[in-house]
């Protein structure tokens, strides 16, 4: 485990340098840990990919060079030393998610079929078929940073991002899925949409998803769609 | 108590101090960018430090007063304004902001604090997510916002020492610590003034200036950012990171600005410019303290100066 700080409010401990499930599994592990040890001056805590950032007040600790730096960073290292390769606590969950594919909900389901040399429909059954593992949250609020797409449906973020990509709209960037679940700018391409609300700020959480996850998309026609409304 | 927008003004919206505990859902701290400002704003009309106010952007709106209040502006300077120091505002009198001379972001804090519901553990306003503050928007035209009582008012006329402000400046030399990133970048950023670009806003400012060239090429897994983060896209042009930033960032990170510093950096306009030198973690921490240490002098020389009616 590596540490170094992120400016003077918090620590980053990175545990691997891939995006790959055992990474994930003890950045999970070491993020739950550092949340139910409630440490002194610890005010937020971040898992991301390979990563977890702890957010610490300095003003809460002592006045000594250092200190608060090199007690955030003991803190962690006895939080790895509990969670020490552990699974999450909690089994991971699995979310399905409707999606309504290509048509004026996905404009890019063609182009992306066409790229990746697929029929709409092959192209819309092999996102559909696969099992996602959710890595980080991130980019707007609730937005799923999604490992898992197959080789075959990988195409490049457009050239020039869209100002508006509507809430709910599914798309592909490289290798990577998600969700955009506010109105936001965006470059990836949209193959589809969901009805189903990602990120509710009355909802507790406010996220459906969270890190650890996985998630199924499931194909639903327009009417189904329509109906969620 | 209410106030009537008359007119809004650029980009006024209700600040808090931020929220917290929902980063990893992908919700930033947000709050008032220049929160020294905030802060004193809120102390000198005898409000609670965190008590919501109005951050005003490069243009002030005007309000009008349904009943007297004491109203304090702070952080940037406008004309026929005072600046840092309580004054009262009579039953259906009017606040108007005049020119812009100073800073981007201008506090306007009113005794009892504005009422607005919390979102997600804060009352600021997060404009990309529409959630918390008025309605989750900036302000318009013809809104009547609602304040709180207030229990106690400032008594007789008094200013603070300005000696305790930050170094405000439209070119201000800002203290970052080394981002993660830091050695592939050399030492461009310490090396010449960066302009403050229009594309600036509370995620992020836009610099333009040297180039800042990445001697590596690896693409990076997305990690946490902060306000104060100092990231590099790949033109080479700087952004640092502001109050409503994303929270996850994947572009390289050359430096982090100093907490205590973010107030400079807030009050910056486009037009403006900046200049980094290197600091430390130690050190940033033990300015964070000094400031502390100021605002609570501040603080304890106020408790003599409000009345309770």
């Amino acid at each position: 485990m590596k540490l170094e700080p992120l400016g003077d409010t918090a620590v980053v401990a990175t545990l691997g340098s891939g995006i790959d499930e055992a990474t994930l599994a003890s950045v999970l592990a070491l993020a739950d840990a550092v949340a139910a040890a409630k440490g002194r001056g610890i005010v937020d805590v971040v898992p991301a990919y390979a990563t977890v950032t702890a957010f610490y007040d300095p003003l809460q600790f002592g006045e000594a060079p250092g200190d608060a730096y090199e007690q955030v960073c003991r803190f962690l290292e006895s939080c790895a030393a509990r969670a020490n390769g552990g699974a999450r606590s909690a089994a991971a969950r699995l979310v399905e998610i409707p999606v309504c594919y290509g048509g004026e909900f996905g404009p890019d389901l063609e182009l992306v079929a066409g790229r990746c040399t697929l029929g709409a429909e092959e192209a819309v059954a092999l996102h559909s078929g696969a099992d996602y593992l959710v890595h980080a949250i991130g980019f707007t609020p609730g937005f799923p940073f999604l490992g898992g797409l197959p080789a075959a449906l990988r195409t490049p973020r457009r050239d020039t991002p869209r100002a508006r990509v509507p809430a709910g709209s599914v798309g592909i960037g490289g290798s990577q899925t998600g969700v955009y679940p506010l109105e936001s700018p965006g470059g990836w391409q949209l193959i589809g949409r969901t009805p189903v609300p990602l990120f509710r700020p009355e909802g507790k959480p406010a996220a459906l998803l969270r890190p650890g996850d996985r998630v199924r998309f499931r194909v639903i026609p327009t009417r189904e769609f329509d109906s969620w409304k | 108590m209410e106030m009537r927008v008359i007119r809004a003004g650029m980009l006024t919206t209700v600040q808090d101090l931020g929220r917290r505990g929902h980063l990893a859902e992908g919700v930033p701290a947000g709050g008032a960018a220049d929160p020294f400002a905030f802060r004193v704003a809120n102390l000198l009309v005898g409000n609670p430090e965190d008590a919501p106010a109005l951050e005003i952007t490069l243009t002030g709106p005007e309000l009008e007063f349904a009943e007297a209040a004491w109203v304090a502006v702070c952080g940037a300077r406008f004309d026929e304004m005072p600046s840092w120091r309580p004054f009262r505002v009579e039953q259906g009198g009017r606040v108007r902001f005049g020119r812009r001379l100073q800073g981007c972001r201008g506090y306007l804090s009113v005794s009892g604090g504005i009422d607005v519901e919390p979102a997600l553990g804060g009352r600021g306003t997060f404009l990309a997510a529409r959630l918390g503050g008025f309605h989750g928007r900036a302000l318009r035209d013809g809104d009547v916002i609602r304040t709180m009582p207030s229990a106690r008012h400032p008594a007789g006329h008094w200013s603070i020492d300005e000696r305790i402000l930050p170094h405000y400046s439209n070119e201000p030399t800002v203290r970052v610590m080394p981002g993660a990133h830091a050695a592939e970048f050399g030492t461009a950023l310490y090396s010449g003034r960066f302009g403050v670009t229009p594309m600036s806003d509370r995620m992020g400012i836009r610099l333009d200036g040297p180039r800042l060239e990445r001697s590596a090429t690896a693409d990076l897994l997305s990690a946490a950012v902060a306000p104060g983060t100092v990231q590099v896209p790949p033109d080479g042009h700087p952004i640092v990171l502001m109050a409503d930033a994303q929270t996850l960032g994947g572009y390289p990170r050359v430096a982090h600005a100093a907490g205590v510093d973010m107030p400079l950096l807030a009050q910056l306009a486009p037009g403006d410019s900046v200049r980094f030198i290197r600091s430390s973690v130690a050190e940033a921490h033990a300015l964070s303290h000094a400031q502390e240490r100021r605002i609570g002098l501040l603080r304890q020389g106020l408790a003599g100066k409000f009345m309770s009616p």
